[in-house]
């Protein structure tokens, strides 16, 4: 489970930095960049909050 | 900057602004990430009760505060250098980020000074820590608060944590006003046009900095630990939210490719041409700031509470990792949207395009660069804001922690109202790390050079001094020679001072962000050469009373 949650949050990642690529690139237009970027960042903060650890405290 | 800093995870500071940090604050368990005494958790925003014996005077309720931190860390305690690594790596970059790189642009470096000069000033910032912060620290192993109190003595260490609650009130202040950017626009209320002559929001923009504000005071004090969680978790994501607002921006200045970037990135980005009303910097400006930026953190040894967990001195190269994803590729990529969205607005026909985090993050990165301009600014705040609490209790020790807290956040939320504040955040960065850089400056003479000069360290200490005034005289005294320098030229009430000066004197015209290496000298210059006079006119130290 955590494999895929962890995959789910890279992949959150790649849609953020990906586009940014693209749009450089001219493959995609700026709009579309920017909805990828919304897909991206619900991908990895709905993801990486499950697996990524909290601090550990008092010792 | 961390500033600043910054919190996010393992750090002590307020995020390191540009990521401007705190400086004497002791990490929070939640924010450290290193073990602590239990007894420290006594102090969390949780648990509001006193210690079983109320200290009575102000500097006894202030050693009571870090009276937790006074042993040094034992070997069991250490952490490894992956610690460090992720530790810069996930704190340095905060909302300021978004207004420092757009500062460089207006205020017209060229395209080499923001490139090679950023580069300089953060290896040297990078330096700073490695090569004179943690050496100090894994062989103390003390926070910077006792360090200071060996060697300055409590009255001159009680002055130091008050002052830095206020500019740490300041820095969050900053970072609301960041957050409130973001949230105006999709909103459709205007943010303030500082350049444009708008010195005073609109009741609508107040209204909602009012609110942000409250709701980052009211998390301060209710859930610190899940916001440092969700910080961490914010950490890796905002770095690439930079690097996709200046990607999408290049294509807008004309950029098709490598080939032309430098091309355009010196004509279109950083023209060295200063937006009208501005001041000119330049390449000694992008080292200064960049060198400055943490200076209250490396130079002024705020790190050594960090690094008093490190196995080894050189975990301090490790601060490489915080400086060039927050220093150098967001300030940056910031830039670039900043110069993007300048130049879509004169496309537009706007003759003083309003340049602020929300509306350049919205042209590069749309919703997703909004929401990152919240987080960005709101996760700094939150720990910046409790640590100017901790540093306000010691004044208040009748007061709860929610209550002095909320009181901390007023003075934040004013601050977030004034665009004052951002506009010359660069200029704040560079007074306070001015300011507090004189004591770590003292802490290293002390440890390496005092015996040396046959003059006796942490004196305050060993003679139950209540203020040392040598100390005194360096930190005050660098502090005002640096700014009488740079008054002197930029400030036209200070212009007399050139009458009275040497003529070298009156010739040098002080680069603000540059004075960096004069303040050092001045401090350590004034700080030594007053304890010999103190040290060679006193008694000699009874032997039972050495420590």
């Amino acid at each position: 489970m955590k494999s895929i949650l962890k995959f789910l949050s890279y992949l959150g990642l790649a849609f953020t930095a990906i586009p940014a690529v693209l749009v450089f690139t001219g493959t995609i237009s700026l709009q579309t960049q920017h909805n990828l970027l919304v897909v991206g960042m619900l991908l990895w903060f709905g993801t990486a909050i499950f697996w990524v650890k909290r601090e550990k405290t008092g010792g | 900057m961390r500033v600043h800093t910054s919190g996010r995870t393992l750090s002590t500071g307020s995020r390191r602004t540009g990521s401007v940090r705190s400086a004497n604050d002791t990490p929070t368990p939640m924010q450290s990430g290193f073990p602590v005494p239990a007894s420290k958790n006594q102090h969390s925003p949780h648990n509001m009760t006193p210690p079983p014996s109320q200290p009575q005077t102000l500097v006894e309720r202030l050693d009571a505060l870090y009276e937790f931190d006074r042993e040094p860390v034992s070997d069991n305690k250490l952490h490894g250098g992956k610690s460090f690594i992720a530790m810069f790596a996930s704190e340095h970059v905060a909302g300021t980020e978004f207004v420092l790189g757009p500062l460089l642009v207006i205020h017209g470096v060229s395209a080499f000074d923001a490139f090679v000069g950023l580069l300089i000033g953060n290896v040297l910032a990078v330096l700073s820590w490695a090569l004179m912060c943690a050496p100090i620290a894994v062989r103390e192993r003390l926070t910077v608060y006792w360090q200071i109190r060996k060697i300055a003595g409590p009255y001159l260490t009680v002055a130091y944590s008050a002052a830095f609650a206020i500019i740490l009130c300041l820095l969050a202040g900053a970072m609301i006003n960041v957050s409130t950017t973001a949230i105006a626009h999709p909103l459709g209320i205007e943010s303030p046009n500082y350049s444009a002559g708008e010195h005073f929001p609109s009741l609508p923009w107040i209204t909602l900095a009012v609110i942000i504000g409250a709701v980052v005071a009211a998390l301060a004090v209710l859930g610190f630990e899940r916001i440092a969680h969700f910080s961490k978790i914010c950490a890796p994501w905002m770095p690439f939210i930079f690097l996709a607002g200046a990607l999408a921006g290049l294509p807008m200045l004309g950029v098709t490719g490598l080939d032309n970037f430098w091309e355009i990135a010196r004509t279109k980005i950083w023209t060295g041409v200063l937006a009208p009303g501005e001041s000119q910097y330049g390449f000694w400006s992008c080292v200064g700031l960049a060198w400055l930026c943490n200076i209250s953190q490396h130079m002024g040894m705020g790190d050594v509470t960090i690094f008093r967990f490190a196995r080894k001195w050189h975990y301090g190269f490790a601060s490489a990792f915080g400086m060039f994803i927050g220093h150098y590729m967001a300030w940056i990529s910031s830039g670039i949207m900043c110069a993007a969205f300048i130049a879509q607005q004169t496309a537009l026909g706007v003759a003083q395009p309003n340049v602020n985090p929300g509306n350049i993050a919205w042209l590069g990165a749309g919703w997703a660069g909004l929401v990152c301009v919240v987080l960005a600014g709101w996760t700094t705040a939150n720990p910046t804001l409790y640590r100017a609490g901790l540093a306000f209790q010691v004044a208040t020790p009748d007061w709860s922690r929610w209550r002095v807290t909320l009181a901390a956040g007023v003075i934040m939320i004013v601050t977030a109202c004034v665009p004052a504040v951002n506009f010359f955040l660069d200029r704040v960065v560079a007074y306070y790390g001015l300011f507090f850089m004189p004591l770590g400056a003292f802490i290293f003479i002390d440890y390496w050079l005092f015996r040396r000069l046959g003059l006796e360290r942490n004196y305050a200490e060993r003679r139950g001094l209540r203020a040392s005034w040598p100390a005194a005289v360096g930190w005050f005294g660098s502090f005002l020679i640096c700014f009488v320098l740079f008054a002197k030229d930029n400030y036209a009430s200070f212009s007399w001072v050139n009458d009275h000066l040497p003529a070298f004197l009156a010739a040098y015209r002080a680069d603000f962000f540059m004075q960096v290496l004069p303040a050092w000298i001045i401090a350590v210059m004034l700080y030594t050469a007053c304890s010999f006079v103190q040290q060679k006119t006193a008694s000699p130290v009874p032997q039972t009373s050495v420590a």
